[in-house]
């Protein structure tokens, strides 16, 4: 070849190669412009709802106790996020609200709402929000001067919302927030005696012989349910490890018939990897529904659908490792006078150990998260308290608690599925 | 001759020193596999015990449903098409989903990759933390942050693909920079050595490398992201998971319309199940076959 056309065709490769890298990044942009337009991502700004995100950010860290004074009868009513569950009993009070003719609430930083016949909330570098409900409204009296934004007032109510807190004044109802930082009761609910304790008294009592005691307390705490999620938490990992494990075991046997050096016979092998295709080709979200239908929702379920999946998965791979199997330590342990039996016992197993190992302790970690996943579809383990807790649209601090365990849960389970892996094949010998 | 009966007790002494150790290991191998088939039976009877119906009760029942759907299928055969037709767009919306969050992740995942690799990286001290990120991308499923997404974006394909993107950003970035630590870093000292940026580097120096790699994880993670797209839309992120959910959702009579869904789904996973292990052996020819990192 001449330089002549040598220099053309490095010209040529040249211009090819430029093309190539100026098309590959265009491609991308324009499926990217493609998604774009298909996903309708310009009409997302009127779909985005900040205000959700805002209570979500909000109330992940933060909590509100709302103070509520019937205005006919001028009982006045203390619970935590207005639930039933953390209700302060008839006659206490946090340290902030003093019970009397006259309740007086305070906010911090100089704001203090009064309750009685008379609602007062002294806005400081306002003034004095008054408002006296009866039958003809709220009639409330404001500060000279326009309206300012922080409050919204109608006849029929009175709304002061300040970064304090919140009043709201209705005819029938005087109602304060105020919001605290941290999950309320996260240890103990306002009705066990343990709570508002130090950990050091905490400490003391649990020497003492009250330690079951204040487990007790803790576990059946009715606003978090440390119980029921500690339970969810281990249906979750019961499901990750029954599937991983029962695939495995399934797929062993099943492996052998899908190796060419170990079935010599075709149409078997054909039957076997069909199957192993079909399982993982229907996909563990086809399994969970038709398992569900015949098994209703819980663990069970879960480890069912992923012990499916995964046998065919497992199948897959067992085949593969025991076709690269090395033939000469088969031979070497024939040699021997060995069994059929101890043939594969002796001349294969340990071989393919570590490789199934490995992948099986794979798999593992990588199923804890697909538990998760499944227990939301078919209901069980954490995934179905994650569900139900983001679909009552107010509990974002429980949210935010089980993201944590989730994140905690999975890589608890990476690094124990890794330190077996470490353990148990450095401890065969046989492996890489 | 005393030497000779002296290594003949030494010999014995080694034989029954070796036996007492093989038959020690083979009694610490049936301890070990005793615990594990006592937590398996164990985690069974739990799990059998705290689900709605029970193992042995539903067993019976669990070809009720396939027949259903399949019968119904049957029955109305002639309108197959038709549904096939009528749900191909919830289906590439589906497989939308998977690709745009695979290229974004992998975009992702390929810049953090080289953040993370030791040596590489420009930062040494963001290498820690970086990994750390990783884990924890890799550690949350994608439904946590999809469901959280839905509530505040409203339901659709973009929450789908963001928490799908996010995820497998933690994955490839993960599997990356493994690929990374085995790069030759002599064109990279040569770049350096003519003034190249770290970036010019990189790209020019590194990613010419391992690119064939990057692409075989990054097909394996499309795989896995279609499943992950399809279940995704089952809560409410749309595509063919969601239709899926309505069809049945509507109970019996509806059953056809689920038959088709289930057809397409599964003619869609295998087809690139198909397609991106044919394309993987082509680009990692020699490598080792059936290694599975999800």
């Amino acid at each position: 070849m001449s330089a002549q056309a040598l220099h053309q065709q490095t010209r040529r490769n040249f211009n090819r190669k430029r093309l190539m890298s100026f098309a590959l990044p265009g491609l991308v942009l324009g499926y990217f412009a493609y998604i774009f337009m298909a996903f309708d991502m310009a009409g997302l700004g009127v779909r985005v709802n900040l205000e959700n995100a805002r209570t979500l950010v909000s109330d992940a860290y933060s909590y509100k106790t709302h103070v509520t004074q019937d205005n006919r009868t001028g009982a006045v009513e203390i619970a935590i996020e207005g639930e039933r569950k953390g209700a302060y009993a008839p006659g206490t009070a946090p340290g902030w609200v003093r019970l009397g003719e006259t309740s007086e609430i305070d906010l911090g930083g100089g704001h203090v709402v009064t309750f009685g016949g008379r609602v007062t909330y002294d806005v400081p570098g306002y003034g004095l929000v008054m408002a006296e409900p009866g039958a003809g409204g709220v009639n409330a009296s404001l500060p000279d001067g326009a309206l300012p934004d922080f409050i919204s007032l109608s006849k029929n109510r009175l709304m002061v919302k300040t970064d304090a807190g919140r009043l709201t004044v209705t005819r029938n109802r005087a109602e304060v927030f105020k919001y605290s930082l941290g999950w309320e009761l996260f240890f103990f609910t306002l009705d066990s005696p343990y709570h508002g304790m130090s950990p050091g008294a905490l400490f003391k009592a649990a020497v003492n012989g009250e330690a079951g005691a204040i487990w007790q307390g803790f576990v059946g705490n009715k606003m978090w349910r440390h119980g029921d999620v500690g339970w969810a938490l281990l249906e979750t990992v019961l499901m990750a490890f029954l599937g991983t494990c029962g695939a495995a075991i399934i797929a062993l046997p099943l492996g052998f018939l899908a190796a060419r050096n170990f079935t010599p016979l075709g149409g078997l092998r054909f039957a076997a990897r069909r199957m192993f295709d079909f399982l993982r080709g229907v996909d563990g979200l086809i399994w969970t529904i038709v398992l569900s239908r015949a098994f209703g929702p819980g663990p069970l379920t879960g480890s069912l659908a992923i012990l499916l999946t995964d046998t065919g998965s497992f199948g897959k791979m067992f085949s593969e490792a025991l076709e690269n199997v090395d033939a000469r330590q088969v031979e070497g342990i024939t040699a021997t006078g060995a069994r059929p039996l101890q043939r594969y016992r002796f001349g294969v197993i340990v071989q393919i150990t570590p490789v199934l190992l490995s992948q099986v302790l794979y798999y593992l970690e990588s199923n804890t998260r697909s538990a998760t996943i499944i227990g939301a579809i078919t209901g069980g383990g954490i995934g179905l308290l994650l569900t139900q807790a983001i679909n009552t649209q107010k509990d974002w601090e429980e949210v935010s608690y089980y993201i944590v365990l989730i994140i905690l849960m999975v890589m608890l389970m990476d690094s124990v599925s890794g330190w077996l892996r470490r353990k148990l094949i450095k401890g065969n010998g046989g492996g890489h | 001759m005393t030497d000779i009966a002296g290594s003949a007790t030494r010999v014995a002494d080694i034989q029954a020193a070796y036996l007492a150790q093989a038959r020690s290991k083979r009694v610490m191998n049936l301890i070990l596999i005793v615990i594990f088939a006592a937590l398996l039976i164990a985690g069974f009877r739990t799990a059998d015990r705290r689900n709605a119906g029970g193992f042995w009760d539903g067993l019976p029942n669990i070809l009720d449903f396939p027949a259903d759907v399949i019968g119904e299928a049957i029955e109305r055969a002639h309108l197959l098409p038709g549904y096939l037709i009528k749900y191909l767009p919830s289906l590439i919306e589906t497989i939308n989903i998977a690709g745009a969050s695979t290229l974004l992740g992998a975009m992702a995942g390929l810049v953090m990759s080289l953040l993370v690799t030791r040596g590489l990286g420009p930062v040494p001290w963001l290498v820690g933390p970086l990994r750390r990120v990783l884990d924890i991308l890799r550690a949350v499923p994608e439904i946590v942050i999809a469901l959280v997404l839905i509530f505040m974006l409203g339901g659709g394909p973009v929450p789908a693909m963001i928490a799908i993107a996010l995820h497998t950003t933690g994955a490839l970035g993960k599997l990356f920079s493994e690929v990374n630590e085995n790069a030759s870093l002599r064109p990279v000292e040569g770049l350096a050595s003519v003034g190249a940026t770290w970036t010019q580097r990189m790209l020019l120096g590194v990613v010419p490398q391992v690119a064939p790699n990057y692409l075989s994880y990054a097909l394996l993670r499309f795989e896995i992201n279609i499943r992950a797209s399809a279940i995704l839309g089952f809560v409410g992120a749309g595509g063919i998971g969601y239709d899926l959910r309505n069809t049945m959702s509507w109970g019996a009579g509806k059953f056809d319309e689920a038959a088709a869904i289930f057809l397409l789904l599964f003619l869609s996973i295998v087809a690139v199940d198909q397609m991106s292990s044919i394309l993987r052996h082509r680009l990692t020819h020699g490598a080792k076959p059936g290694e599975i990192h999800r």
